[in-house]
């Protein structure tokens, strides 16, 4: 019966379009992530958590569309005004979850306190400052040319100003951002977007509920309550949805991908991620990987297709380079270059026939099959006799040897926070300096001033096509170079009950835009 | 008896005091606590200045001395993750263990005494040799491939066409192993009545109680087999004393042999065995809250452990060691209760 009145509901709604489709978001969405959000805050950690909260209770200015491109959300138009500054329009009419109207002062307090963050302040480094027009117009002013200041835009989740400004009871600064104990912003929030946070126990549950007022009156989403628990055991969250206790989890383990492709009730989709995996050589440590020619080896005889086939389960990209496809700087013509022969060959070249010992570290439970991944490159090295002596850490511990460069050779992922292939290069392969922080995560210690300047002129030049020219230049001379070994784009798994359509509101960035979910 | 709960209290805060000391010893190794709490792409600058905020740069003697004098006084850090203090975050979890180790052992104590007796009265009845051996396969099983099989048969559920469906037998059998699924296989569901304080219960909901269930029985699979042979082993000495051989020659009802006179002196080395046992259950529902993400302070141990948590896991840690020696108190005044000729604190009677 209720099905019916449902359905009957459902149905008047549709009758009455497009007038308010969101008014008859009536479902009840149950998931499971493999954690909660951490804070409220969503200027306290920039993490995949926090940015999927940012996408459920507040709304960015603009957001990636699922091919990479730029829709509107509440800046209504931009336009560049000089190669310095873009103008953006707010749009009008927006409330908080608070009452409070969107206006411009709510853009400059967002983007001061951006500058303020400590997980965010890098990436606002670019920006000088925020001109306010009128109520409704404000612009956005790089110090130099940058390329990425709309992909920087889709950062700035506008905050409720009032809401924020002030003193609570006990006479703190409710706008203060704290790593840890209790902040007024860490507890509570308001924002434009489609759900307001109800109830929230940290580490059990959160729920969120549709927000009568909410702007985007043209958003199909027919979710009006969701839960979210977060499930850390692979097994339970898959066990979860196969017994119909939740509705959609993410992420989806690779093992068990076939056991829900092969389940009647369940929905399962894909997708190539954007994180690269890879193994730095260390030319601090290692003498012989200061010559191109053993790296070059090292490269030829790693078999990334093998990996992502076998190990993976074909859930994953083979990298030949770190950007993924659909980034400026992904070079096409740069593919695995998997030969044994050749990598003898170049090992006897380089006068290390015999081959050497090394040793290996990698972690073990941070990216898909990290573990495994290290054991099959050990032994691809053994065929051209580089011994590896392998080390397999859980993460807490992993970081802390990764910062001494404990290793000869060590993996990492990494996601550029811009979706942007510069990021790459600016964090793994820029010649180390702890002045300026860059190559901070460079634990090959490799050190190409060339590519580095190429990188940086590229940085100012906001001619796209010729930006991506020089990126892919970039990809290009790494490669020759063999500055590191590339393994694999993770790709993305989500899963849900047949009856939820999250096909629509998934995106490479993996934080799926759920106000505009359609449950049938 | 004043003069032993003395002494107990003050080897509780020995115990604490080493287990504090060990997990400050070996924190270093528990990893950097920054990696959860930052971006990756933070600065090492930025991360310098929020260590030396959190005091992380103190040399550890200092870092001791600072947590025991707050500890001296109730306040045992803050956790990084929760953003509260430690405390308050176990009184929020312990609950929910607390009531999973109920559970099972509610399971254990009603099948347990009554499998155990009967094995030992009728050592070669069919049934009690079918008992054991089950009691066999149930403690060489590991928690979480119990708990996994339970959920993949009564969570998800299974079909079975192993046999002809077109024979009747071949149905029949089909059908025996067929599960229908549904029961819940995570968390304690949305229905928990408030009690008191932190203690939110699933006992008195249906739902709450539908949660309960195979987190509780996969808990209680590890320590079933050990009670029940347990009590038989016991039970079979005590059948051979003299006193009950005495008891059936006065002729006494055999029930009241078994169970009132055999039994009472059968529980006393379990009850002492059991009190350890539920110290050691809190240990195994690590694995069981992990499974079935039942949010409880073993699911949350684990979590602080890979978050670097460090406040938090000394905390735990230390709490955990004061359960353990409050339980054995009890044990110990318990037994003195079963059985008065036991003196607590070891004089000669």
């Amino acid at each position: 019966m209720k099905k019916l009145i449902a359905a009957f509901v459902g149905s008047m709604a549709l009758a009455a379009a497009p007038v308010a489709l969101s008014a008859e978001a009536t479902k009840e969405l149950k998931m499971a992530y493999d954690a909660d959000p951490v804070t409220l805050d969503i200027h306290e950690q920039l993490s995949g958590g926090i940015l999927q909260l940012s996408h459920m209770t507040f709304d960015p200015l603009l957001r990636w569309t699922s091919d990479l491109g730029f829709e509107p959300r509440l800046a209504e138009s931009w336009e560049r005004v000089d190669e310095n500054t873009m103008r953006f329009k707010l749009r009008e009419g927006v409330k908080f979850h608070s009452g409070n109207e969107l206006t411009t002062a709510d853009v400059k307090f967002t983007f001061d306190r951006l500058k303020q963050s400590q997980d965010f302040k890098a990436i606002f480094k670019p920006f000088s400052g925020i001109n306010v027009i009128d109520d409704y117009t404000f612009e956005l002013v790089t110090s130099e040319p940058y390329p990425l200041l709309l992909n920087t835009a889709t950062y700035i989740f506008p905050l409720d100003s009032e809401f924020y400004s002030g003193q609570t009871e006990d006479g703190k600064d409710k706008s203060v951002i704290t790593k840890h104990g209790n902040s007024f912003a860490s507890g509570n929030l308001s924002g434009t977007g489609p759900y307001t946070v109800t109830e929230r126990k940290q580490g059990v549950r959160v729920e969120f509920e549709r927000f009568d007022d909410y702007w985007d009156t043209q958003s199909p989403g027919n979710v009006g309550k969701i839960v979210l628990t977060p499930i850390k055991e692979n097994n339970t969250r898959v066990s979860a949805l196969l017994s119909g206790g939740v509705d959609f989890i993410a992420p989806v383990p690779p093992n068990d991908l076939e056991r829900i492709r092969n389940d009647k009730n369940a929905n399962l989709v894909t997708m190539s991620g954007t994180r690269i995996i890879l193994f730095h050589m260390n030319q601090e440590r290692v003498e012989a990987f200061k010559n191109p020619k053993v790296r070059q080896a090292i490269a030829y005889a790693i078999n990334q297709e093998g990996i992502a086939a076998k190990i993976m389960k074909g859930f994953a990209t083979p990298a030949a380079q770190m950007s993924p496809a659909g980034y400026q700087g992904h070079n096409e013509s740069l593919t695995p270059r998997f030969d044994v022969a050749k990598a003898q060959q170049l090992m006897k070249e380089a006068g290390y026939e015999d081959g050497f010992t090394i040793t290996m570290m990698a972690p073990n439970n941070r990216y898909v099959n990290d573990d495994k991944i290290a054991q099959a490159v050990a032994a691809m090295l053994a065929r051209i006799n580089i011994k590896v002596d392998l080390k397999t850490l859980p993460k807490a511990q992993y970081w802390p040897e990764y910062d001494n460069r404990a290793a000869d050779m060590m993996m990492i992922g990494w996601h550029a926070d811009t979706e942007d292939s510069a990021n790459f290069y600016e964090f793994l392969t820029f010649c180390p300096d702890a002045d300026s922080g860059s190559g901070q995560y460079n634990a090959g210690n490799y050190c190409n001033p060339e590519i580095d300047a190429l990188v940086q002129e590229a940085n100012v030049e906001t001619d796209l096509d010729k930006r991506a020219a020089m990126l892919q230049e970039v990809e290009q001379r790494l490669y020759d170079d063999a500055a590191f070994v590339p393994l694999h784009w993770q790709d993305l798994a989500w899963a849900s009950k047949k009856n939820v359509n999250i096909e629509p509101v998934l995106n490479v960035m993996n934080f799926p835009y759920l106000g505009d979910l359609v449950v049938e | 008896m004043l003069a032993f709960l003395v002494q107990r209290i003050s080897q509780a805060f020995l115990v604490m005091f080493v287990i504090s000391v060990i997990a400050f010893a070996i924190q270093d190794g528990l990893g950097d606590p920054l990696q959860e709490m930052v971006g990756m792409s933070v600065s090492e600058e930025e991360r310098e200045a929020i260590r030396e905020e959190l005091g992380l740069n103190d040399p550890m003697v200092v870092q001791y001395l600072r947590f025991a004098g707050n500890a001296l006084q109730g306040d045992l850090g803050n956790s990084y993750f929760y953003s509260k203090p430690t405390l308050e975050v176990i009184a929020e979890h312990l609950p929910a263990t607390l009531e999973l180790v109920i559970g099972a052992s509610l399971i254990i104590v009603f099948l347990s005494v009554p499998i155990g007796v009967y094995a030992a009265i009728r050592p070669q009845a069919w049934l009690s040799k079918f008992f054991m051996g089950v009691s066999t396969v149930g403690i060489s099983i590991p928690v979480f491939l119990t708990a996994i099989v339970l959920i993949q048969l009564f969570s998800i559920g299974v079909t079975v066409n192993w046999f002809p469906s077109d024979t009747g037998w071949g149905q029949w059998l089909n059908d025996f192993f067929t599960t229908e699924g549904g029961l819940p296989s995570y968390g304690r569901g949305d229905e928990l009545t408030h009690l008191f304080g932190t203690w939110e219960s699933g006992f008195f909901t249906g739902t709450g109680l539908m949660h309960l269930v195979l987190p509780s029985v996969s808990l209680a699979s590890i320590m079933l087999p050990l009670f029940i042979r347990l009590i038989r082993a016991e039970m079979m000495e005590v059948l051979q004393s003299d006193y009950i051989r005495y008891a059936r020659a006065k002729g006494l009802s055999a029930g009241r042999i078994n169970f009132l006179h055999a039994l009472k002196n059968t529980m006393l080395p379990v009850i002492t065995v059991g009190g350890v046992q539920i110290g050691i259950m809190v240990a195994y529902t690590i694995l069981t809250e992990t499974v079935f993400q039942w949010p409880g302070v073993g699911l949350m141990f684990l979590e602080a452990i890979t978050r670097s948590d460090i406040p938090l896991i000394v905390a735990y840690l230390m709490v955990v060691g004061l359960i353990f020696v409050v339980t054995n108190t009890l044990v110990d005044l318990i037994y003195g209760l079963v059985n008065p000729t036991v003196k607590l604190t070891g004089k000669k009677a």
